[in-house]
């Protein structure tokens, strides 16, 4: 056992255990997060539309608006202090048939309810004087001019780097099997060494029901994976549209997206299929052909671009529409499920939420006044980047412009990656254009003994 | 971060922007012809391109009169162009091109501007990825192309997996299997979604010698593996899923320009061939650019590019030479009208100048065609020749029969097809 004891244990770092980590961190608390994955944000927070939301169309009084309109503006509060992907674009959403178009009205009353006051409907006239690419077909809309394109990887990243700077702990590979919970104190039995922690919060995402079946034996909420697929296309189609154009959303999705990324490409998607797998990833052609047609509807030119990547999520959907968030007090524990679809834009309000929730006299340290703000490279096609500078070392992914120094500090850094797949989040190698076919032996070379998932091995 | 690097500025006379076949041997004629100074532009540590990592044979012989494996040929390119006076300028990146000749670099000690009379694009080729084909499935770790493995086996002496599957059935596919044979790794398989394999079908009796199942007509093709590959599932010919173990899948062929640095230009692309709209003499849209090699189509052989490579180089001096004098470009477009044709190369012609230049054009088929190929202006036929062939093969007609035609702004280029 870990002789050290924790005042708060996070049991999976997705992007709201990573914003929560933080937040309790500069609260005072003394944290140590789980994650049973070889690597962070390895779930449901990597495979998103990467959409910092205003929370215009939440339910009005829900828990995910409040959360989601606090996480919304604590991003932009911190955004340039810890160097976060941000570019502010702007969402239209877009009525393509009458029927749609009959609902708008009351979407921009609900948006204006929701405190998303610069909400206001377009015209057909509007609309395509702004986005000129967009079909002829396009009916009405109203524009939601505060939506801005992040970087979910990167983002809650860097939460986690800024908790880690501040005392909180990481334990990568380590899955919590089971715990108990006795005169206040928790000892948690893990996959590696047992700890103990006076609170305990279920940030498991996928598996958030699994944990507390495991934990406190409640089941009060079932995780139904809504899987979604997305294809990204070629940079050079970025200028068909500045705007994030949303749909109607219906109430089981937010339905098919088309914006820029901030890495500089455009990305239509999602599909949302249900399913039984909290593991199956896996993307099929009808599906990502469907989208490319999709897409090619709201945006004929579409429909000649070439396509970069393609790549699918699991949301951690639940039976009920609002977040899951239930603080069972006299066991110290709080789970945080059911966060569907709009997690990355409410993660750092459903942090906020979940610290109003814990009593702070429990925590061993003060609230740390002037926090330690970690340095990392912020990954945006929007932004500066290490190629523009000097002694970078030379450019090693020649898609992404990736340097060798970018490499070498990821690999070097606080939470260093152990896969190929880890070192692609955190510097974008490999994710361009051509995926691997120029740089592939060069980051094998670099990289060699140094993932616990080798790329590749050197031939005896 | 670091303070901003202080942008310099050079001038000389040529730039080249890719040190492969093509590149090298277009700078090092443009030094035998009399240029002053010319200068390769190269973003990996070491010159040569794609032969670097083609540990096989057989390269050099029209052009060396030797037959050579591939990293001799591209060492062999390299020396000849640095003999001659070539400056070659590693690690660096073009990030951008400019209207007149004018390039931003990144290199490893900061940015730079450079400004040339002609700039010349030989940027080559890659594979399409695994995400452009739209293939199904999971991504584990031990999917790539036929260029990362071979990089990975020649230039790192390293093996990402043992028995892999070949996706593909093009020449370089083929090679994959002499690749994976150099550090003993067995390929299971070579899956063809076409209903044949896409390169001449003397080649099969190549899988027969190697112990290689062919699969052709495979649908529903799907990669399985969490971490790894584990296996491949499709439905096969006869319309039975068929499910093979196997630790790696080699996406091969499909060939596309890398015109990355194209696409965010004022350049003119084709989207049929995916590379530069050119004239006759290998120049694109704006005149002081030019362009030779794979960058232009995909994609034909080292040797091929090398020709090309020396071939520009002559237009360009002459280019260069004429300075000054040059009539106003008068341009004829050569349009595609036929569904089945992927690209005609060049996509226009100067009638400025009648002598020299391309004496072919080449034509790149999407289907397999036979027919009359025929050139019109407003639907009077001016041209016309036979043709008979596959994708991915090469294909040549005269140039010259069309340039003799007198103006028309568009000549149309349809397909009589055979009944």
């Amino acid at each position: 056992m870990l002789s050290e004891r924790f005042d708060i244990a996070i049991v999976g770092a997705g992007v709201v255990g990573c914003a929560i980590a933080r937040r309790l961190t500069l609260d005072g608390a003394k944290v140590i997060v789980f994650e049973k994955a070889l690597d962070v944000l390895d779930g449901a927070s990597k495979g998103n539309s990467a959409i910092l939301h205003t929370g215009f169309d939440a339910p009005i009084g829900s828990l995910e608006q409040i959360c989601v309109a606090r996480g919304y503006a604590e991003y932009l509060e911190i955004a340039n202090s810890l160097t976060l992907p941000i570019l502010k674009s702007g969402a239209m959403v877009l009525a393509w048939n009458d029927e749609q178009a009959e609902r708008l009205p009351e979407l921009v009353k609900k948006a204006h309810k929701n405190g998303v006051l610069d909400s206001a409907m377009l015209s057909k006239e509007d609309i395509l004087m702004r986005e000129p690419h967009l079909s002829k077909s396009v009916v009405s809309g109203f524009e939601v001019p505060g939506e801005y394109i992040i970087d979910p990887w990167s983002s809650a990243h860097a939460y986690l780097l800024q908790a880690m700077a501040n005392g909180a702990q990481l334990c990568r590979g380590t899955e919590v099997l089971g715990g108990l919970f006795d005169s206040g104190e928790w000892t948690l039995k893990t996959s590696k060494t047992p700890i103990n922690a006076t609170h305990v919060i279920n940030c498991a995402g996928l598996y958030g029901d699994v944990v507390d079946e495991r934990l406190i034996n409640k089941k009060s909420f079932t995780i139904t994976p809504r899987k979604g697929q997305f294809v990204v296309f070629d940079k050079s189609s970025s200028a068909l549209t500045s705007s994030i154009i949303l749909p109607v959303p219906t109430e089981k999705t937010k339905g098919v997206v088309i914006c820029r990324t901030i890495f500089g490409n455009l990305l239509v998607g999602p599909t949302a299929e249900d399913q039984a797998s909290r593991v199956d990833a896996s993307t099929d052609r009808e599906s990502l052909q469907n989208l490319v047609a999709k897409g090619s509807e709201m945006i004929p030119g579409l429909a000649d671009s070439e396509i970069t990547a393609t790549y699918a999520g699991l949301r951690p959907a639940s039976e009920f529409q609002d977040y899951q968030v239930n603080n069972w007090s006299e066991l110290n524990y709080v789970t945080v499920g059911g966060i569907r679809s709009t997690g990355l834009s409410s993660a750092l309000g459903i942090a906020r939420h979940v610290s109003e929730l814990i009593d702070t006299k429990v925590y061993s340290g003060k609230p740390i006044v002037d926090p330690a703000i970690p340095k990392a490279d912020r990954l945006s096609h929007y932004h500066s980047r290490d190629w523009e500078e000097v002694d970078n070392g030379g450019i090693v992914c020649h898609c992404e412009w990736v340097t060798r120094r970018e490499i070498k500090r990821v690999m070097e850094g606080p939470i260093p990656p152990s896969s190929l797949e880890g070192l692609k989040r955190r510097t974008r190698v490999c994710m361009g254009r051509c995926q691997g076919f120029y740089c592939t032996a060069e980051l094998a070379k670099i990289t060699n003994g140094r993932f616990d998932l080798p790329l590749s091995i050197k031939h005896e | 971060m670091n303070k901003l690097s202080e942008t310099s500025t050079r001038s000389c006379s040529v730039a080249v922007v890719g040190g492969g076949p093509a590149g090298l041997a277009l700078a090092a004629e443009l030094k035998r012809l009399g240029v002053n100074d010319v200068v390769v532009l190269e973003r990996e540590a070491h010159a040569g391109g794609i032969p670097r990592h083609c540990g096989h044979y057989p390269f050099g012989v029209r052009e060396f009169g030797r037959l050579l494996k591939g990293p001799d040929y591209a060492r062999k390119n390299v020396k000849t162009a640095l003999d001659l006076g070539v400056e070659i300028r590693l690690e660096t990146t073009v990030t951008s091109l400019h209207p007149n000749g004018r390039l931003s670099l990144s290199t490893p000690t900061g940015r730079e501007e450079l400004k040339v009379d002609r700039v010349v694009l030989c940027t080559g080729v890659r594979e399409s990825s695994r995400a452009q084909r739209l293939i199904s499935g999971d991504r584990p770790l031990g999917i790539m192309s036929t260029g990362a493995l071979q990089s990975l086996v020649y230039l790192q002496g390293m093996q990402p997996f043992k028995n892999p599957v070949i996706l593909g059935s093009e020449l370089v596919s083929f090679s994959s299997i002499d690749t994976c044979r150099h550090l003993g790794m067995r390929p299971v398989a070579m899956i063809e979604e076409q209903n044949r394999i896409v390169t001449h079908r003397i080649l099969q009796t190549y899988l027969v010698v190697r112990g290689v199942p062919l699969f052709v007509s495979a649908k529903s093709l799907k990669i399985v593996g969490r971490g790894r590959v584990e296996a491949i599932e499709f439905i096969d010919a006869h319309g039975d899923l068929k499910r093979l173990e196997t630790d790696g899948v080699i996406i091969s062929g499909r060939f596309r320009p890398e015109a990355a640095l194209l696409q965010h230009s004022h350049l003119e692309v084709d989207p049929g061939s995916g590379g530069p709209v050119i004239d006759q003499f290998g120049r694109c849209s704006d005149p002081s650019y030019y362009s030779a090699g794979n960058l232009l189509r995909p994609a034909e052989t080292a040797g091929w590019c090398w020709r090309e490579g020396v071939a520009t180089a002559k237009w360009i001096t002459e280019d260069l030479v004429e300075q000054g004098k040059k009539a106003s470009v008068e341009d004829v477009k050569l349009t595609i009208l036929d569904p089945a044709i992927q690209f005609i190369l060049p996509q226009r012609l100067s009638l400025s100048k009648r002598v020299g230049g391309m004496d072919k054009m080449q034509i790149g088929l999407k289907q397999p065609s036979s027919g009359v190929l025929q050139a019109s202006i407003n639907d009077n036929c001016i041209w016309s020749a036979r043709i008979k062939g596959h994708p991915v093969r090469r294909i040549q007609k005269p140039l010259a029969e069309v340039l003799k035609k007198e103006s028309g702004a568009n000549v149309k280029f349809t397909i009589r097809r055979d009944l």
